[in-house]
C-alpha cells in the first residue's frame, strides 16, 4: 500500500486542476512545480557538497537569452533554448573547471559562484538597451489571435502550462533519481574527504564534478526559460543575482537537500510562506511581509538546520524501534 | 592624444582612490574571516544600515556631522557584535553551508527592514564638496578623505593587532582555538570584540562612503560582491593580499568604466577575476 | 611501597580529591585523589592511554569534572570557567608545544603574559625567560613554526612563565625529540625546579622524569595505582618489570 502511495499523489495532483481549484491556487501550484524542478536541479551540485550561491546565473541565463532571441531576432524558444543551454555549458565549465580541477570548495567556491550570478546580473542590466535593464522584459506576445503558440512556447490557459511544468518537474525528478544511482554519486559521496585516494584508484574526480554541475546548470536554465515564457515577464533581480540564488539554496535547505521530493518541499514552503505573509501584510506596510521573511529565514536556519522534510524523516527514524531494519 | 591621456591618467588616479576605499571594505571581511572562520554575506548591508543611521542622526536630528558618523560606527560596531551573538554563535558548530545562509538570510532582512523603516527612495545626506583640481585632472574630495581614512583606519588596525595584547590574541586564535583558555583567553569575548571591530571597520565605510552616494536598501548590491571577490582575490582571510587586490580590482572597474560603461568596469574585473582562479584559484596570495 | 594518602603536614598547593573525568560518554578517569606540596616537584608516570594527558587538562578545566574536587591553594576550582585557571595561579605547557606557529617567538611569550595582572611584569619575566633561554632571545623575530623541536619546547615553558604561575602542568616535554634534546630539557626541568615553582609534570619517560622529581604517582588505565618517592619508585619491582624492562 505504501508503494503505491506516490503513484496515488501523483494521479490526484494530475487531475486536480481539472476537477477544478480555481486559477489561483493553480497558479501557486504550477510555481511551487516550476520552482520544485529548479531547486531539485540545484540539489543535485548540492548534496553532493557542491554548494553554489549562484545558479541566479544560469536561471537568467535561461530567462534573458531566450526571450531576447524571440523579441529581437524573431527566434523561436525552440532556437533560443538550446542555445542558452549551450552558453550555460560554457559558463558552468568555466567556473566549475578550475574550482574542481584545485579542489576549490566551501567558502571559496560560494563566494565566486555568488560572484558569478551578480556579474550575470549587471550585465543583464549593462545591456539595457538590449534587454530593458532592471525595467525587465516582456515577450512580445503571440497569442493576438490564438490561445497558444507552439512557435513562441505561449500559452494563454493556465491548465496547458499545468502540464508542461507537470511533465518537466517529473523529468527532473527522474534526472535527480539517476544521478543518485550513478556511479557519480557513489563517487563523490566515499571520497567527499578524500580526493586523492579516489584519484588513485582511477576516478576522475573533476569529470564527475564537471558532470554533476553541467547537469545542474543546465536543468536551472530550462527553468528560467520556462519561468521566463509562463510569467510573460522577467527582470534582472527576479531570475539572477544575490537574491534568487541564496533564495534557492534557502528553499532546498528548507525543504531537505538530500531526499528526492525535499527540493520540492522547500519550493512549496517558501513559496506558500512569502505569499501568505503578501496577503496578511503586503497591503498594510510595505515591506513587512519580507521583514519577517528575512527574519523567519534566520531562525529557520538556526533552529532547524535539517530542514522541513530532512527533520521530519529523521524524527520518523528515530521513532521506529530498533528491530524494525533498516 | 594629450587630453586623452590627461582623462586616463585621472581615471587611473581615481581608481587608486577607489582602492583605498574597496580595502577598507575588504579588511573587515577579511578580519572576520580569518579570525572566526564565517563569512559575513550580509556585511555590506551592515555598511548600509550605518549609512542610513549617519542619515538619520544628522539630518533628521540635527547632529553635528562628526557626532553622528562616530555614532554610526559605534552603532555599526554593536550591529556587529550582536550578528555574531546572536546569528552566529548558535550555527557555529554546524556545516559552513548554514553559516553562509544565516547571514544571507540577515541580508534579506536587513534590505527587508530598511526599505520597511526608510522607504525605497533615493536619500542623500546633501554635503557637497567642491573638487579639487590640479592641473587639468579634478579629484573628488569625498573620494580623497575616503582614501585617507581608510589608509589611516588599516594602520590603526595593523598596530592594534601587532602591539597589543588583544590584538595578538586575535591573530593567535585562528592559529589554536583550544588552547586559547591556557592563556586566559576567552574565545566567545575574543569573537565578540572582533565582530564588534569588523562591525566598526564597515561603520567607517559607511562614513566614507555616505559622502560620496545616495544610500537605499539595495545599495549593498553595489559594492558586497565586489568585496568577496576581492576577498576571494587577495586570499581569504588573508588581510594584506585583500588590501593589494582591492586596488587591482579598483583599477579594473576604474579604468574599464572609463572607456565603457560603468557596469562594463566590473564585468571586466570579473573576467580578470576568472583568469586569476584558472590560474591561482585559492587566491594570488592565499595559502591552500 | 605507600598507596596514596593524603599526608598529614606540609602545605598541599593543589589537591585532587576522587576526582572523575572524561569526554562525552567516554570516562577516562576514576577517582584520581593526589597532591602537590609548595615547592615540590611531583611526576605522574604510566603507560599510553593511561589518562594522563586528561588529567592535566582536567585540571585546567579544559575538560568537565564529572565528580569529586579541585583545589588550589584550599580554593575549589568547581565553578572556575577554563580561562580563570590561569588567574589562579596554574600554567600549562600542553602537550605537543601547541605554540602559535605563524607568531613570532616574542608574540608567543606576549601571549603568555595575557592576563592582566601579568602584563605589568611583561618586561621583567620576559628578561627571565631569556636568560633561561638564550636562544630564545636570539630567535625572538622568528616566526614559531620554524623553529627546532628543542626550541619550540623551550618557547612553549617560556610562554607558560610569562605569566608568573605558582604552579606549572608540564605536558610529555620529550615527545618527539632527540634523545639529546630529551636530556637538555629535563635538566631545564630540574632548573626550573630549583628556581622554586612548583611543579607536575606528565611524562613517558619514567627513569628521566624520576630522576628530577621529588614525587611521583603511577597512573595506570585512569586510576592512581600507586605512589611514593622517586627513588624508592625507581627501585621498585612494580615499575622495573612494567616500564623499565628489567
Amino acid at each position: 500500500m505504501t508503494r503505491a502511495l506516490p503513484w496515488i499523489g501523483l494521479a490526484a495532483l494530475a487531475v486536480a486542476p481539472l476537477i477544478g481549484i480555481g486559477n489561483y491556487p493553480l497558479h501557486m501550484l504550477i510555481q511551487v512545480l516550476l520552482w520544485g524542478f529548479v531547486y531539485t536541479g540545484w540539489s543535485i551540485m548540492g548534496r553532493l557538497g557542491m554548494v553554489s550561491f549562484g545558479h541566479g546565473a544560469f536561471l537568467g541565463i535561461g530567462a534573458y537569452v531566450v526571450v531576447m532571441g524571440w523579441n529581437q531576432f524573431g527566434l523561436t524558444p525552440w532556437i533560443g533554448l538550446p542555445i542558452a543551454l549551450a552558453l550555460t555549458a560554457v559558463i558552468a565549465f568555466l567556473i566549475g573547471y578550475p574550482c574542481f580541477r584545485f579542489k576549490i570548495v566551501g567558502h571559496y567556491f560560494a563566494l565566486v559562484t555568488l560572484a558569478l550570478s551578480e556579474v550575470t546580473r549587471l550585465l543583464i542590466v549593462a545591456l539595457r538597451d538590449q534587454t530593458g535593464g532592471s525595467l525587465g522584459v516582456t515577450p512580445k506576445t503571440a497569442l493576438t489571435e490564438s490561445s497558444y503558440s507552439l512557435l513562441a512556447l505561449q500559452f494563454s490557459d493556465k491548465l496547458v502550462w499545468f502540464y508542461v511544468v507537470l511533465l518537466v518537474w517529473l523529468a527532473g525528478l527522474w534526472v535527480w533519481n539517476k544521478v543518485d544511482r550513478s556511479m557519480a554519486r557513489l563517487a563523490l559521496e566515499a571520497i567527499s574527504q578524500e580526493e586523492d585516494a579516489a584519484a588513485s584508484i582511477g576516478i576522475n574526480v573533476t569529470r564527475l564534478k564537471l558532470g554533476v554541475t553541467l547537469i545542474s546548470a543546465l536543468m536551472t536554465c530550462v527553468g528560467g526559460a520556462l519561468y521566463a515564457q509562463y510569467q510573460a515577464y522577467v527582470n534582472p533581480d527576479t531570475v539572477s543575482g544575490i537574491g534568487i540564488s541564496l533564495q534557492m539554496v534557502f528553499g532546498v535547505i528548507a525543504g531537505g537537500m538530500y531526499v528526492r521530493l525535499g527540493p520540492t518541499v522547500g519550493a512549496a514552503f517558501t513559496l506558500l510562506l512569502a505569499e501568505g505573509l503578501r496577503l496578511m501584510f503586503g497591503n498594510s506596510l510595505h515591506a513587512l511581509d519580507s521583514t519577517i521573511y528575512g527574519l523567519m529565514l534566520v531562525l529557520f536556519i538556526i533552529y532547524m538546520p535539517k530542514g522541513i522534510l530532512g527533520g521530519a524523516l529523521a524524527a520518523m527514524q528515530r521513532r521506529k524501534p530498533a528491530s524494525a531494519g533498516a | 592624444m594629450q587630453i586623452f591621456d590627461i582623462f586616463l591618467l585621472e581615471s587611473v588616479l581615481n581608481g587608486l582612490l577607489l582602492g583605498g576605499l574597496l580595502a577598507l571594505l575588504s579588511l573587515g571581511l577579511n578580519l572576520v574571516f580569518g579570525v572566526i572562520d564565517v563569512i559575513w554575506i550580509c556585511y555590506a548591508e551592515l555598511i548600509m544600515i550605518g549609512m542610513y543611521a549617519i542619515y538619520y542622526f544628522y539630518v533628521v536630528f540635527g547632529w553635528p556631522l562628526p557626532l553622528a558618523m562616530a555614532a554610526g560606527v559605534l552603532l555599526v560596531a554593536a550591529a556587529g557584535a550582536a550578528l555574531h551573538q546572536f546569528v552566529i554563535r548558535p550555527v557555529l558548530a554546524a556545516e559552513p553551508i548554514n553559516q553562509l545562509l544565516v547571514t544571507g538570510g540577515v541580508l534579506f532582512f536587513l534590505q527587508a527592514a530598511a526599505t520597511l523603516a526608510f522607504g525605497i527612495e533615493f536619500k542623500n545626506i546633501g554635503v557637497t564638496f567642491p573638487p579639487i583640481v590640479i592641473g587639468e585632472i579634478s579629484f573628488s574630495m569625498p573620494r580623497l578623505i575616503a582614501f585617507g581614512v581608510a589608509l589611516a583606519g588599516m594602520l590603526a588596525m595593523y598596530l592594534f593587532l601587532t602591539r597589543t595584547y588583544l590584538g595578538t590574541a586575535i591573530r593567535a586564535i585562528s592559529q589554536d582555538r583550544a588552547i586559547m583558555p591556557l592563556m586566559g583567553v576567552n574565545p566567545d569575548r575574543i569573537f565578540i570584540i572582533t565582530s564588534a571591530l569588523g562591525g566598526g571597520l564597515a561603520g567607517l565605510a559607511s562614513c566614507l562612503l555616505v559622502l560620496q552616494y545616495d544610500i537605499h536598501p539595495a545599495i549593498g548590491l553595489s559594492f558586497g560582491p565586489i568585496t568577496f571577490l576581492i576577498c576571494v582575490l587577495g586570499g581569504l582571510g588573508n588581510m594584506v593580499g585583500g588590501f593589494i587586490a582591492a586596488f587591482i580590482f579598483a583599477q579594473f572597474i576604474s579604468v574599464g568604466g572609463f572607456f565603457l560603461a560603468v557596469e562594463w568596469g566590473y564585468v571586466i574585473a570579473f573576467l580578470f577575476f576568472i583568469a586569476v582562479m584558472f590560474w591561482r584559484p585559492q587566491g594570488i596570495w592565499g595559502s591552500k | 611501597m605507600s598507596a596514596s594518602t593524603t599526608t598529614s603536614g606540609g602545605s598541599a598547593m593543589l589537591r585532587l580529591d576522587g576526582v572523575s573525568a572524561g569526554y562525552a560518554g567516554f570516562q577516562a578517569l576514576f577517582n584520581v585523589s593526589l597532591e602537590v606540596r609548595s615547592g615540590e616537584s611531583v611526576a605522574v608516570i604510566g603507560p599510553n592511554g593511561a589518562g594522563k594527558t586528561t588529567l592535566l587538562r582536567t585540571i585546567s578545566k579544559l575538560i568537565g569534572v564529572t565528580s569529586g574536587d579541585i583545589l588550589m591553594e584550599g580554593r575549589s576550582l568547581k565553578d572556575v570557567p577554563a580561562h580563570e585557571v590561569i588567574a589562579r595561579g596554574i600554567a600549562q605547557v600542553p602537550e605537543g608545544r601547541r605554540l602559535f606557529a605563524r607568531l613570532t617567538v616574542a608574540d608567543n611569550l606576549k601571549m603568555g603574559a595575557f592576563l592582566p595582572a601579568a602584563r605589568p611584569h611583561h618586561a621583567e619575566r620576559l628578561k627571565f625567560v631569556y636568560s633561561l633561554f638564550p636562544r630564545l632571545q636570539e630567535r625572538r623575530t622568528q616566526i614559531a613554526g620554524t623553529l627546532s623541536g628543542g626550541e619550540q619546547q623551550m618557547c612553549a615553558i617560556g610562554r607558560a612563565l610569562m605569566s608568573g604561575p605558582k604552579l606549572l602542568l608540564l605536558d610529555e616535554l620529550s615527545a618527539g625529540l632527540a634523545p639529546v634534546i630529551v636530556q637538555s630539557i629535563f635538566e631545564l626541568v630540574k632548573r626550573i625546579c630549583s628556581e622554586g615553582y612548583t611543579v607536575l609534570i606528565v611524562e613517558q619517560n619514567i627513569r628521566q622524569v624520576l630522576k628530577v622529581v621529588d614525587r611521583a604517582y603511577l597512573l595506570e588505565t585512569g586510576r592512581i595505582k600507586s605512589s611514593g618517592p622517586s627513588a624508592e619508585l625507581l627501585a621498585s619491582d612494580e615499575i622495573r618489570k612494567a616500564y623499565l624492562g628489567i
